[in-house]
Parts: structure tokens; C-alpha cells; sequence
């Protein structure tokens, strides 16, 4: 009885002194870092497209961040978002939910066919970024540098008159693909 | 002269491959002559692309600008030869993305008619701006592989400047342009270093070259014993032979012992280094008043009865040199701008010759064989012994190949100078260049796209701002219309009715004519709506619905200006 | 025309890892020779046994990964494990030690991990420790004397009889390495006495140092040298590992009547095999300059530290997969400092 009881005394002691150590450690050591949200939101790709049900990309790392919506939601960062993500949440990464679109293998930037643009506005509206130039009755253009390729304005145009085209890339930004091990070994001829 | 004693310092790795030079050497350089057509690309340095001057049909004379650098990073484009500008259009050009870019073609005349030209007189006495401006005009880009302009380099202060060094240990295997230039012009390119000097005012200046070169070393050492006494402070210093020593950081270290500090340039410790062939284009540019046109070209490889070097107008077909050198073009395995460790294939033989072309080599299967199949790589270690950099090649290969960025970074992967070192002792046959060059262009790409994320978000933020102060300043005039509307009430409650009256009594008038206008913008705006729409439906367009939409709202607006009006009228 | 469009450098060294591995193997071949001069045709028959044991189970798993067989073949690797390995092994261990080791190596310590290049830990050295802590009896009385020190030397037929079928008479040949000797008499006798014995200096005295042992110790130096002569793997470790066990067994073991000596540490054991193709493995070890002193050093030590106060006579095989273990940190900790930088990066990146 008495070896229980000394046992017990033991351990609460223990127990206690290394709470305090850890309680002091993380006062002292706290590690003075960004808010989640903020970095949430550095990991998204800001197309502030609402693919994924929030209004904007900001308010969709809140919701990661209270819990309340999947990492899995953001079409536009796609693959590489996710797993940033679930590396700064340390869960693990999750294919992308489908239900908010698939991920585009190019970038696209929206077009306005300008003969047909009959100036109502309705698109520059809709524009999460300003991309979009003109007024009332006035021939509508985009801004391609800004134009995060969100495909918000599609939807509200009445005339349908604006494209989304893949992006072209300068000779610039041209460079080697990763070899493909694969390949090199075609055949088995030693 | 005396022989100077020279401390090298050597730089850590590098290799010795083949050096395939002798093949290349055995004649004087001879002129290649005039194509039938140059093709030029107006990117031809690193910076801004020139702008055309010129429009198709245009008649061109031998010199003649026919496209101005405007940024201060550009050059201008000559006409290498007289002819007529027969496109202004896309084309392939020497670039290892296969990609085209916009390129202008002469269609040659075989004139070859130089308008007047005219050097500058007493041009060591110039002032240095002026002198600039001189290379400038002439359109001269560094002639050693990268093509910077060089009126760039030359406007660093002069009292930044300590050392000037000129480039001339062509290192790579094959090549011999530089070689070749020196043996038969020496006496220009001490003219044309003397005119850096003039600009630049160095202390020292060191020509680098390596010890393959013996006939190009005399020839250099003969040029300045004639040139003058030996006060002009120009010195040939004779290196050993290893490959990159021509790469420019590894130059520096091994005349300096000072390496270029991380992200930096030369200038930053105090050293401008030119290529050999930019400076025998600044002595043209300058003292002959000749623009940059034409270049030393090496043409070979085992599919080449007469490797040789060229004098090569500027936008000469690959094509029409292998012909020029009689090559047997259906043997070509492997056609290679630039040499055999770091130039690119281009698989369309009518790419240009452009400034920085120094080399072209059509190799047999036999001469550079396949790429091998990749093996695993063992972590031998061969790679970060060959490293002139001091990089872990093969930590960097871990990464790249995982796309672990993050890593690479860390591991100063933008340090690589993508010499081919690694890949060349590699044992595992990896191409350890191909996939840095992978890993930096992600790592740029992934920056471009974090700036231009981060550029919507500040306009998304921005927005979302203004649509906010737009809400309450709505609400704001709402508050206030309301507040002066009970105001007005109250007003009218307690007023004498007669001052009412007589308030108001001006304004009729004005109101009356206000809506009035209304009603014929309306009415303008109606007929407007009703022809597009009648021309929408005579088209069959799908977009009349909506212009219908469109015309029925016009109407109403038509109508409740109109019951306005009446009202005001009664 | 169809040219080809590949990423530079277009020119590239002939060879390829295979070329590497049988330059080892080359190298080995003195070492080898003098082996089999001094102890019998045992580490002959061990080689093969090993070698037809590791390529049809290399085979076998190549076949299993659906991976192009013959290419990885002739790669050479799993050959040179199988020699390293029955090199290791006593010469006239029993076939199945030796079957079960290679297995052990190849299996295991290579192809779980992923196969070459991925392995964290040397195979052959696996293998070696696998049977040297599961089988201690075969593995400490299957060393043979050296034949000048027996009535007459071993023929093949003996050798395959030992180590396949019966290990009856084997008590005839076999007897203790000089430094298991050495370490156990040392506690009860001084050095002029430990040496009376004839394994030092032979029945003639013809040897100086450890019969035998001494010219397999040089021939493997002769073959190391070979190897750092041809480029194939570069100084630090063999010499700083030689260098630390030499400092350590000056320092502690001076005394030779109560420690092993260093002419024994360095030229009675698996010193100069470990030295040059065992610690030189590139695959598992450290790969940065300063990395690999450190890596040679610290096997030293260990090497010094397990012969000393451990219950092996020899210590190769743990001090190796003990120093594996470090060498990813080592790594981290060691990287030369890049052109144009100011200092080293050390350790792993900071995220942002």
C-alpha cells in the first residue's frame, strides 16, 4: 500500500515539474508567427474566383482556418495548394473535391470579343480584381496582365462575348521540361 | 616588354574534356558571302527587343539601322548587307526553347554598298560619353555567349572600376572563333581594349586566355610590343587549360582569386569583363565607324568536309554555312549553336547566325553519341568534385527531381551556372543540367506567380474597399436626403406657404426643359435598340433576345420620362 | 533530317556505373589473391557461392518490380555486394551463412529501400551483421590459419566439403584471427609473451606483423590507392579514417602490454578492406568534403572504440552502419560554401 502511495506521490511530482517546464517553455519560446488565416491565405492562389463556395479567397482561409470548409476546395491552386496546405496544418492532403471544378492545366485569361460588347458593365461588375476597363455603352476591355483567369465574368455577360483563352507564354519564360526517367529507359537491351 | 610574373588562382572543380580545336584551325578565317536572304532577330541581346524601323518592301543600304534599341537595356539592329526588307514576321530563331520570335528578313541585293562611314578622329582623346554612344549606335552586344549590351557595361562609373579583363580562354571544346580572331587581328583588339580603357580608365587589364592558344598568345604579345611602349597597362595572362575557365565568375577567380558576391555583378568588386570579339566590335564601331554586321562563326563537327572558321554576315541561314563549309547535311545527328557543353540544338537548319553565334557544330551519331539511359545515381560524388560552383549536384538532383523548390533554393541551386560539368563526368548518365534548369524555370515561374497572386489580392482588396466606401457614401446621401426632406416638412409645417411658392417659382422652367431632353435621349435611345434589334433578327443572331430585353427596358424608361414630363406640364 | 533536341551538355565521359563498380571489383583482385595465397581457396568459393546467390536474387526482385533486368544487371552493384560481403565472411563459414547474408543484403538492406542508390545503410555490411549476431559460432571458428602455420594447405576438395557438407575435421584448419588473440591474451599476458605465438611472426619468422594478414591488409591498400588513382572515389574517408584509428590507438593503447597495438589495428584486421571499399561506399555515406572526414573519423573512432571495450575483435561492419546512420545529418551540417557566398549553409532550410 505504502509502495502504491509513494508511487503515486512520485509521478504527480514528476507530472507536475515537467508541466511546469512545458508551460514555461511555451511562454518563453512562443514563437511570435502570422495569424493561420494570413497564412492560409498566402497559400492561395487569389484568383478570388468563389469556385469554392466563399467570396473570395480570403474568406475561404478563414473557413480552413475555423474548420468550417475542407482544404480540398480551391480548383485554381489545385494539387500543389492542397498539399501546401495540409503541410501548413500538418493533416494530410486530400484529392481535390470535384464538386468545385477540376484543375486547369493552363492558364487562362478572358477575352472580350470588343465588336460585339454592347457596354452594359454587367462584367466589370463581376470582376473580383478590376481587370476589366470601360463604362456604360462604352466597348468593355480586360486587362490580361490582371486577369487572374476566374471566369467570373463569363457568366454575366448578356451576348456571350467573352472568351476564356489559354494564356501564351514569351520564349522568356520557356524552359526544360523534367526529364522523363521513364522514357530513357525504353527499351531493355543492357 | 617585361614578362610579368602573374599569381593564378585556381578555381575548385572543372573538368578536361576532349578539345576537339585542332579540326577547326588548320585555315585562315575566309567570308562566307552574302545568302540570298538574313534573317534578324530583333532579340538578339538580353533586354528590351529592338523596335522596327523598317516596313516590308523597304530598300535597305549595308549598315543601315533597321531596328533601335529604345530601352537603354537594348541594341540597335544594322542591315548586315543592302537589299530589300522582304518580311517582318515570326520565325524560328536560335533559341534552345525551338521557339519562334519575331525576326526581320532582307531579301539581298548583292550590292553589298556601304553608305559613307566615318570612325571617330583622335578617339583615345574622346570623351568617354562619347565613345559610349559610339558602341551604342553600332548595336554591339557582348559576342561571348550571353549577349549583354555592351554600352551598358561600358556606362558603369570609371571609379568603380579597377580591373578590366578581357575574356579570351574559350574554354569550350570546338570552338575556335575567338582563337582564330585573335591570330589574324590582334592589332585591333589591343586598339579596342585600349578604347575600353579610355572609357573605363581601369588600373589594370588582363587579358585571360588559355594556354591552348599558343599561336593567338604570340599574336597578342607581337601586338603589344608594336603597339606602343608598354604604359597602356595591358597584360596577356596565360592560364591553364580547363573547362569553364571562360565562364566569367571563374575568369575573375582565377586572375583575381575574388569571386563575384551571390546575386551581384562583377562591377561590385570593381571589374568589367569584355569578350575578345565584343572588343574588336567596339574597335570597329569606334575608330572605323563600322556597325555590328558580321561575326567569326567556327563551323564543325564530323560532318564537315572543311571545318573552318567564317566571317558571317549577321542572319545567315545555318543552312547556307554547312553548305559554305561542305557539309554533308544528311549525315547531321546532331546540329549544336554554341559548343558541345553548353550551346543548344536547333533541329531547323534555317535558324540565323546572330551575335552571339560563336560556334556551330553538325555532329555525327559517332561524335556525340545518344544520351544514355539514366541510371541511379550512387551519390558517387563525381559531380560535386567537378562543380566549378561548389554546389552539391547531386542533393540538387533529389530535389529538382522531387520538385522539392523549396530545397533547392536552399541549396543555392541559382548558383548553378549550368556549365555541364555534373553532367559530363556523371557515370549514372543522369542529366543533371536538364533538370536544374527544370527546377530554377519552376522556381521563377512559382515567383511570377506568387507576384502576380499577390497582385490580386491588393486589387481584390482594393475593390472590395472601394465597393465598401461606395455602400456608405450611398447610405450616407441616403441619411442626408432623408434628414432634409423632414427637414423641408417641417419647414413647410411652420413656413408661410407664399415663400414656397416663389422658391419654387424659378425653377419650373429649367425642370421642364430637363425632361424634356430626357424624353428625347429616351426616344433616341429606343430607336437605337429597335434597329439593332431588327439587324440582330435579320442576322439571325442569339443575341436578340437580349437586345430585346434591352429595347423593352428603353421603352419603359420612354414611358415614365414621358408621364414625368406630362406631369410637369399640367 | 531529324535532328535531335536534348538539353546541353551534349558532349559526355564514356562510361557508366557498371564501368565504376567493375573498377572496383578490379581493384579488389589483389586483395583477393593474397587471401587466397595465405588462408586456401575458402573466400574463392564464398565469392562465387555469394555472387550466383546475389544475381539471381537481384534478378528475381528486378522481375518482381517489373524493372528492365538485364539493365539493372549489369549495373555490377549487386556483384559488388556479394564480394564485398563474402570477403567479410570467414572463409570457410558454412554455405548457408553466406546464402543467408547475400539474401539478407540484397532483399533487404538494397531493394526494400528501393534499390541502388536509395539504400541508407551499406548491404554487404547488413548482411555481414545480420549473421554475425545470429550464427556467433560459425561466424568466430571459420577462420583458417594461414597455411604456413598448417601441416599441409587446403585443397578445393576440403573447402567444399567444409563449408557445404560436414565441419567434422574442420577444427584442424581453423583457429583464431591475431587480433582476437591478441585482445583476449592481453588481459593475462604481456606483449613479448602474446608474440611468442606463431600467427605474428610466422614459423620462420617471416612476417613482422601478423602472418598473412599483413600482406592481405596491403595488397587491399594497393588496391584503394588504385581506386583513388583512377578517380573513383576521393580521400577523406579512408584517410581520416585511418588517420583517427591511428591518433586514438596511440593516445589510449601506447601501452602495448595491456592494449592492442597499431601496427595490429592497422594491418591485422579488416582495417585497409573497411578503409577503402567498405567505408568508401558513396551510396551510404557522407557526400559533401567536410562531410566525409567527419564520416571516415567517426568510423575510426568507432572502429577503435568496439575492437577496445566491445566484444567483437573487429568492428568494421558496426562502425560503418553505425557512422550510415549519421550521414544524411553529417550532410546537412557539412555543405561547402557555394561561389559568391559569404558563408555555408548549414542545416535545413527555414521556411518562410
Amino acid at each position: 500500500m505504502l509502495l502504491i502511495l509513494i508511487s503515486i506521490v512520485a509521478l504527480v511530482i514528476l507530472a507536475l515539474i515537467f508541466g511546469a517546464v512545458l508551460g514555461f517553455a511555451a511562454v518563453r519560446f512562443k514563437v511570435e508567427g502570422n495569424p493561420i488565416v494570413d497564412q492560409l491565405d498566402a497559400l492561395l492562389p487569389q484568383t478570388q474566383c468563389g469556385q469554392c463556395s466563399h467570396p473570395g479567397c480570403r474568406p475561404y482561409a478563414q473557413a480552413i482556418a475555423d474548420g468550417l470548409d475542407g482544404i480540398n476546395k480551391c480548383p485554381p491552386g489545385g494539387e500543389s495548394t492542397i498539399a501546401a496546405i495540409a503541410d501548413l496544418l500538418g493533416v494530410d492532403p486530400e484529392p481535390l473535391d470535384a464538386e468545385h471544378g477540376e484543375e486547369k492545366d493552363v492558364k487562362l485569361v478572358a477575352v472580350i470579343r470588343e465588336d460585339e460588347c454592347i457596354g452594359c458593365t454587367k462584367c466589370i461588375q463581376a470582376c473580383p480584381v478590376d481587370a476589366i476597363l470601360g463604362a456604360a455603352k462604352q466597348m468593355h476591355t480586360v486587362i490580361s496582365d490582371e486577369c487572374t483567369g476566374c471566369d467570373l465574368c463569363v457568366e454575366p455577360c448578356p451576348v456571350d462575348c467573352i472568351d476564356m483563352l489559354p494564356v501564351t507564354k514569351p520564349m522568356q519564360s520557356w524552359h526544360w521540361p523534367k526529364p522523363v526517367a521513364a522514357q530513357l529507359i525504353i527499351t531493355d537491351k543492357g | 616588354m617585361n614578362m610579368h610574373h602573374y599569381t593564378l588562382h585556381d578555381f575548385k572543380g572543372g573538368i578536361h574534356p576532349e578539345q576537339n580545336k585542332s579540326q577547326s584551325t588548320g585555315q585562315d578565317i575566309s567570308t562566307a558571302g552574302i545568302p540570298k536572304i538574313l534573317i534578324l532577330p530583333i532579340s538578339q541581346h538580353i533586354g528590351a527587343p529592338a523596335v522596327p524601323l523598317v516596313k516590308v518592301g523597304d530598300v535597305v543600304l549595308k549598315g543601315q539601322v533597321i531596328a533601335q534599341g529604345e530601352d537603354f537595356v537594348s541594341c540597335n539592329l544594322h542591315a548586315p548587307t543592302s537589299g530589300v526588307i522582304s518580311a517582318i514576321s515570326e520565325a524560328p530563331v536560335p533559341n534552345q526553347s525551338g521557339m519562334q520570335d519575331t525576326c526581320i528578313q532582307i531579301t539581298t541585293d548583292g550590292n553589298d554598298s556601304w553608305p559613307p562611314i566615318k570612325g571617330l578622329d583622335n578617339y583615345l582623346d574622346a570623351e568617354p560619353q562619347a565613345l559610349i554612344e559610339a558602341i551604342s549606335q553600332a548595336g554591339i552586344s557582348g559576342m561571348g555567349g550571353a549577349g549583354f549590351p555592351t554600352h551598358v557595361k561600358a556606362s558603369i562609373p570609371a571609379s568603380k572600376i579597377d580591373t578590366l579583363i578581357i575574356n579570351a580562354a574559350e574554354c569550350e571544346p570546338y570552338i575556335t572563333s575567338d582563337d582564330a580572331l585573335m591570330r589574324e587581328n590582334a592589332a585591333d583588339i589591343i586598339k579596342g581594349i585600349e578604347i575600353l580603357q579610355a572609357i573605363l580608365k581601369p588600373q589594370q587589364c588582363y587579358i585571360g586566355i588559355e594556354d591552348n592558344k599558343p599561336e593567338a598568345i604570340k599574336a597578342l604579345q607581337d601586338a603589344l610590343k608594336e603597339n606602343k611602349d608598354d604604359t597602356h597597362g595591358i597584360h596577356v595572362v596565360v592560364i591553364p587549360t580547363k573547362y569553364p575557365s571562360g565562364g566569367e565568375k571563374q575568369l575573375i577567380q582565377i586572375l583575381t582569386g575574388l569571386e563575384v558576391p551571390v546575386a551581384g555583378l562583377p562591377a561590385d568588386i570593381g571589374i568589367v569583363c569584355q569578350n575578345i570579339g565584343t572588343v574588336r566590335a567596339i574597335f570597329q564601331a569606334v575608330a572605323l565607324g563600322r556597325p555590328l554586321i558580321s561575326r567569326i562563326t567556327t563551323i564543325t563537327g564530323d560532318t564537315v568536309a572543311h571545318p573552318q572558321n567564317f566571317e558571317v554576315l549577321l542572319g545567315t541561314p545555318v543552312q547556307y554555312l554547312l553548305e559554305q563549309a561542305g557539309c554533308d547535311q544528311n549525315k547531321i545527328q546532331r546540329l549544336i549553336m554554341g559548343g558541345p557543353m553548353m550551346g543548344f540544338t536547333i533541329t531547323d537548319n534555317q535558324i540565323p547566325v546572330t551575335k552571339t553565334s560563336n560556334c556551330i557544330i553538325a555532329a555525327t551519331h559517332n561524335e556525340l553519341a545518344d544520351p544514355a539511359m539514366e541510371q541511379a545515381c550512387i551519390r558517387c560524388g563525381m559531380c560535386t568534385q567537378a562543380c566549378p560552383a561548389q554546389l552539391l549536384p547531386q542533393q540538387l538532383l533529389w530535389f529538382a527531381k522531387s520538385s522539392n523548390l523549396d530545397q533547392a533554393q536552399a541549396h543555392n541551386i541559382s548558383d548553378c551556372i549550368e556549365c555541364g560539368a555534373c553532367s559530363y563526368v556523371c557515370p549514372s548518365n543522369i542529366p543533371l543540367v536538364q533538370y536544374y534548369r527544370f527546377a530554377k524555370g519552376e522556381i521563377k515561374q512559382a515567383k511570377a506567380d506568387k507576384q502576380s497572386s499577390e497582385q490580386a489580392k491588393l486589387r481584390f482588396d482594393t475593390r472590395n474597399a472601394r465597393l465598401e466606401r461606395e455602400e456608405a457614401e450611398k447610405a450616407e446621401k441616403r441619411k442626408a436626403r432623408a434628414e432634409a426632406a423632414a427637414k423641408k416638412q417641417a419647414a413647410k409645417k411652420d413656413a408661410p406657404p407664399t415663400e414656397d411658392a416663389t422658391a419654387a417659382a424659378s425653377d419650373p422652367a429649367a425642370e421642364l426643359k430637363g425632361l424634356k431632353q430626357k424624353v428625347l435621349a429616351s426616344q433616341t435611345r429606343v430607336d437605337k435598340a429597335r434597329e439593332r434589334l431588327s439587324m440582330a433578327q435579320e442576322q439571325n443572331l442569339d443575341t436578340a433576345g437580349a437586345l430585346q430585353l434591352g429595347l423593352d427596358k428603353q421603352i419603359e424608361k420612354l414611358a415614365i420620362a414621358q408621364k414625368n414630363l406630362e406631369q410637369a406640364n399640367s | 533530317m531529324n535532328l535531335l533536341n536534348i538539353s546541353s551538355p551534349h558532349a559526355t565521359r564514356p562510361g557508366n556505373t557498371g564501368t565504376v563498380m567493375l573498377t572496383v571489383l578490379a581493384a579488389l583482385i589483389p586483395g583477393i589473391a593474397v587471401l587466397s595465397y595465405f588462408f586456401g581457396p575458402g573466400h574463392l568459393i564464398q565469392i562465387c557461392l555469394a555472387s550466383a546467390t546475389a544475381l539471381l536474387c537481384e534478378a528475381a526482385i528486378l522481375y518482381v518490380r517489373k524493372k528492365p533486368i538485364l539493365f539493372y544487371l549489369t549495373d555490377y552493384s549487386a556483384l559488388l555486394t556479394a564480394v564485398l560481403l563474402a570477403i567479410s565472411l570467414p572463409p570457410y563459414a558454412p554455405y548457408w551463412v553466406t546464402i543467408v547474408a547475400t539474401l539478407f543484403a540484397i532483399i533487404i538492406a538494397k531493394h526494400l529501400y528501393g534499390g541502388l542508390g536509395q539504400n541508407p545503410f551499406n548491404p554487404a555490411m547488413i548482411g555481414f551483421a545480420l549473421v554475425l549476431v545470429s550464427f556467433p559460432v560459425e561466424m568466430t571458428t571459420s577462420w583458417s590459419a594461414p597455411s604456413a602455420l598448417l601441416n599441409s594447405s587446403i585443397s578445393i576438395q576440403d573447402a567444399l566439403r567444409y563449408i557445404f557438407l560436414s565441419r567434422e575435421t574442420i577444427d584442424a584448419i581453423t583457429m583464431a584471427t591475431p587480433l582476437d588473440l591478441y585482445k583476449h591474451q592481453v588481459e593475462i599476458a604481456t606483449a613479448t609473451e602474446i608474440y611468442q605465438d606463431p600467427i605474428f611472426h610466422g614459423p620462420n619468422s617471416d612476417a613482422s606483423i601478423a602472418l598473412g594478414w599483413q600482406w592481405v591488409n596491403f595488397a587491399f591498400l594497393l588496391g584503394g590507392a588504385f581506386l583513388l588513382w583512377k578517380k573513383i572515389f576521393t580521400w577523406h574517408v579512408p584517410v581520416s579514417l585511418l588517420i583517427s584509428l591511428s591518433l586514438l590507438s596511440l593516445f589510449i593503447g601506447w601501452d602495448s602490454d595491456s592494449y592492442v597495438p597499431l601496427s595490429l589495428h592497422l594491418f591485422a584486421g579488416a582495417t585497409m578492406l573497411g578503409a577503402f571499399f567498405i567505408a568508401t561506399d558513396p551510396v551510404t555515406a557522407s557526400t559533401t568534403p567536410l562531410g566525409k572526414l567527419i564520416y571516415g573519423a567517426g568510423i575510426g573512432i568507432l572502429i577503435y572504440v568496439i575492437r577496445t571495450w566491445g566484444a567483437y575483435p573487429d568492428a568494421v561492419a558496426f562502425a560503418v552502419l553505425l557512422m550510415n546512420f549519421c550521414a544524411p545529418l553529417i550532410d546537412q551540417y557539412s555543405q561547402p560554401r557555394t561561389y559568391g557566398h559569404k558563408k555555408a549553409v548549414r542545416g535545413l532550410a527555414k521556411k518562410d
